[in-house]
């Protein structure tokens, strides 16, 4: 077991390959009551097309398999893993995103119980046919009220608009239509392939001895069987520079029409420092100028084109990067152009050392508030860690960058032909 | 588990209260403003937070404070108001990374105690008013708050619930505010509000972190006076109302998915001895995923996506949430109807009731691991004038027995059922 700590932040982190390639990260905080656990797959909505383990041919599954077993894995022939859970006094949840698929527990006690359901849950699939069937009308639901939200509507919409070919422009969940094709086959074909330990980690902190929970953890991995690991072939269409569709509208019930305006950050696949500088820079000058206090923040809400739902994100992965900027706005037109026009002026902009210096803080002081959060720990530790990057070592990627770094970033940013507009507006 | 304590001293015209611990890397700084739930001052009170939120003496405008922030490592600033029972209180919360982990040293601390009593205090004004421009400005964005609230149906059907509900109560009262009243509000008006607020208000002062306490009530003392009149004794929220018949009201939107959300009445609030039975009770009948009514309206008959209940603690109240399809919307009642007759009835294992003791006293415990949430867990406490200590709460859940549960289910009527679907009663699609 390696052990590693960082000074500065008083953390300290233990980590292990185990035999059968899991990597397992373990943070103890005695001060804390809780623990949390967090067991994740490199699986997520994008990752259709592939080469199942122990063939040789590219398939391509159904829209919404990636989610629909992680709703799945929760049911066991002898009842619901929730249950257990709840037993031993812990809240359970999972998520599914474009690039994983994860499954966590809090609890405060009954750690060592709850770490092996978790592990054992999500390492024994059970899937019948009839259980297949009875979940399509669960998630259908789901897919139904997503389908109501205007800020998940506006979310997918400009993800569809930036995206032509990626899988990134599919709904996590897929459409009624496609989970309807979904069968136990597809499951299991995806779960045996993606659920390998060599593609998962699991991450625990808070109230734990390290030495022990090891110990346990090992020894419930020596008692299971797997395959021998082999690396996942992943298949993702090209995917042009340009976006998919400048201007986009969906018709809905709002009141306020809602307008986002996003940027197709990146299209194809980053390598380790290419990403880390993408990551950083996009994120902190994305907040200079559209945080509250920023130059174009201001400008937006002089001229009442934003309100206080104005927000903004920045998600850059492997294969993929956007940012979003988008508001409630009764005039949706305007602040597309407004918004266009703010970001095209970059490539004339210059950050001073000062600006620099006090973007830099601001961002050392928000990782350090987020990090109250042992969830966002976990989270972002695990996020990282597939590319290779300490997240306890971010702080001081920040404070090596340099104004130059930031000025170079800026006049290569925007291209006109890398925006799209979505509106929602009224039926 | 590992023991909290708040101390807490009372000073000229107001009360600071200090949790020392070594939980986070940040310190955090809330003050709380209270006054009784009032139709003639929520929209003003609703329209305050975001009219300091925007300059002070100092920081003249939103850049020039938002800048200040940034400076202060990021420190995150937030002003809001929200109902407890039927008190109105206004919050403001800031945040800073504690010193130690910084590469520089920077006095933090005293810097944001400074910017944190001039956001309450020293105001920005342009000829002893706030400025006309902000307020107007404020005024169109709660506007549009109030306006957008018909688009988050569970919400909105909530909130339509309450309306109905309790129509003749405080409680009823938008915590927005209301349309017609904003349009009306000058900005001589809101000042005048505002002064009298920081005379009249109950105030109370939390700082969480790992502190040195005699430094900072030091410092606290230095930047904070205040003088005027307050008697200091929460208002009394008005929780018995009996029932006569249960209402049922039905209205119409364009969605797919409806909401069907029932409004009850307990009979039981925080400071009562029933109330953490009433807790128990909550999370065997919907509190949790393994609930009466996850399992049977969710789970067993694939009615819903979401199908649960919260109680109110102030107030006294039960609501039950669930979103179904518009044709289910008979079975779904009768459904979470039977599930409430089970609890009537005693219809539920030992096993459960531990199950659930178990689940409750793990959010205590996990909200004891955030800075807010122990702001909250603190002055909920001292809003019910209770003082019990944090093991005391989580004694006397471990204490709930069947009979109680049962006695504390017997209590709950059912007030008003609400229903927003779609028109015609089925999926417009």
């Amino acid at each position: 077991m390696n052990k590693k700590t960082y000074s500065e932040i008083e953390e300290v982190i233990y980590s292990k390959k185990l035999e059968n390639g899991l990597t397992v990260f373990l943070m103890p905080r005695k001060e804390m009551e809780k623990t949390y656990a967090i067991f994740t797959t490199n699986y997520g909505s994008i990752d259709r097309t592939f080469v199942p383990i122990g063939e040789t041919e590219m398939v391509t599954v159904p829209d919404g398999v990636a989610h629909f077993l992680e709703h799945k894995l929760f049911e066991k022939e002898d009842g619901d893993v929730f249950a257990d859970f709840g037993r031993m006094g812990a809240s359970a949840n999972a998520f599914t995103s474009f690039t994983k698929t994860a499954y966590l527990f809090s609890a405060t006690e009954h750690i060592e119980e709850n770490v092996k359901t978790l592990i054992d849950f999500v390492q024994e699939p059970y899937f019948t046919e009839e259980t297949v069937e009875k979940e399509k009308g669960i998630i259908a639901q789901e897919i139904n009220m997503y389908n109501d939200r205007p800020d998940w509507q506006s979310f997918m919409g400009t993800i569809k608009a930036l995206f032509k070919n990626h899988p990134v422009n599919i709904d996590i969940a897929g459409t009624v239509d496609s989970i309807m094709k979904i069968t136990k086959d597809d499951l299991y074909t995806c779960y045996n392939t993606f659920y390998h330990p060599e593609n998962m980690t699991l991450f625990i902190i808070g109230n734990i001895d390290a030495e022990s929970m090891m110990q346990l953890i090992e020894q419930n991995q020596t008692e299971k069987s797997f395959p021998e690991s082999i690396e996942i072939k992943r298949s993702f269409p090209e995917e042009p520079e340009q976006v998919a569709m400048a201007n986009s509208e969906i018709h809905m019930p709002v009141t306020v029409p809602r307008c986002t305006v996003g940027i197709k950050e990146s299209h194809q696949k980053l390598e380790k420092d290419e990403f880390l500088m993408k990551d950083l820079l996009t994120t902190m000058v994305v907040d200079h100028y559209f945080s509250k206090g920023g130059k174009f923040h201001r400008e937006l809400y002089q001229e009442e084109l934003i309100d206080a739902s104005f927000s903004f994100e920045t998600n850059i992965d492997k294969s993929f990067g956007y940012t979003l900027i988008g508001s409630n706005t009764t005039r949706p037109e305007e602040f597309a152009s407004k918004v266009k026009e703010l970001l095209i002026s970059t490539k004339e902009e210059e950050i001073t050392e000062e600006e620099f210096s006090r973007m830099k803080r601001k961002r050392i002081g928000r990782i350090l508030r987020a990090m109250n959060s042992m969830e966002y720990i976990a989270n972002q530790f695990v996020d990282y860690y597939r590319y290779d990057i300490n997240f306890f070592e971010l702080i001081s990627h920040i404070e090596a960058l340099t104004v130059e770094d930031v000025n170079n970033f800026l006049k290569n940013w925007i291209r006109s032909e890398r925006l799209a507009v979505c509106t929602i507006l009224k039926e | 588990m590992n023991s909290i304590m708040e101390q807490t001293v009372n000073k000229n015209g107001y009360n600071i209260h200090f949790i020392p611990t070594k939980k986070f890397k940040t310190v955090t700084f809330v003050a709380k403003f209270r006054a009784p739930l009032d139709r003639e001052t929520i929209t003003l009170r609703a329209l305050l937070p975001s009219v300091l939120r925007e300059a002070t003496k100092n920081y003249p405008n939103r850049t020039a404070l938002q800048l200040k922030l940034d400076d202060l490592y990021g420190a995150v600033l937030s002003i809001d108001g929200v109902k407890k029972g039927e008190n109105h209180v206004i919050s403001f919360r800031m945040e800073v990374p504690n010193e130690k982990y910084l590469p520089e040293k920077a006095n933090i601390i005293e810097k944001a105690l400074d910017l944190f009593t001039e956001l309450m205090f020293e105001p920005y004004l342009e000829n002893n008013l706030f400025s006309e421009k902000i307020v107007n400005r404020e005024k169109a964005t709660l506007r549009q708050k109030i306006q957008a609230i018909r688009d988050d149906k569970i919400r909105y059907a909530n909130i339509r619930l309450i309306d109905e509900m309790c129509k003749d109560e405080a409680y009823s009262i938008h915590v927005n505010g209301y349309e017609t009243d904003l349009e009306q509000i000058t900005n001589k008006e809101l000042y005048e509000y505002y002064e009298n607020m920081m005379q009249t208000d109950q105030l109370d002062i939390y700082v969480v972190g790992d502190i040195n306490t005699p430094e900072i009530e030091t410092l606290v003392s230095r930047h904070l006076q205040r003088n005027g009149n307050h008697d200091g004794n929460p208002v009394e929220t008005t929780v018995t109302r009996q029932v006569t018949k249960p209402k049922e009201i039905i209205e119409t939107e364009p969605i797919q998915q409806a909401k069907l959300h029932i409004g009850y009445r307990t009979n039981t609030a925080f400071a009562d001895e029933d109330y953490p039975a009433l807790q128990v009770f909550n999370g065997l009948f919907g509190g949790f995923p393994n609930s009466k009514l996850f399992v049977n309206v969710r789970e067993k008959h694939s009615l819903a996506y979401y199908a649960s209940s919260q109680i109110e603690s102030h107030k006294g109240l039960l609501f039950v949430f669930s979103g179904i399809a518009p044709e289910d919307f008979e079975k779904a009642r009768d459904i979470i109807r039977e599930q409430m007759d089970e609890m009537k009835a005693g219809n539920f294992t030992d096993e459960d009731i531990n199950e659930t003791k178990a689940m409750i006293i793990h959010y205590l415990r996990e909200t004891m691991d955030s800075n807010h949430g122990l702001v909250e867990l603190f002055y909920q406490k001292q809003l019910a004038g209770s003082s019990k200590t944090l093991e005391d709460v989580i004694n006397s859940i471990k204490a709930v027995e069947k009979e109680d549960i049962i006695r504390v289910a017997r209590k709950i009527e059912e007030d008003t059922l609400y229903l927003l679907t779609a028109e015609g009663g089925k999926s417009d699609e």
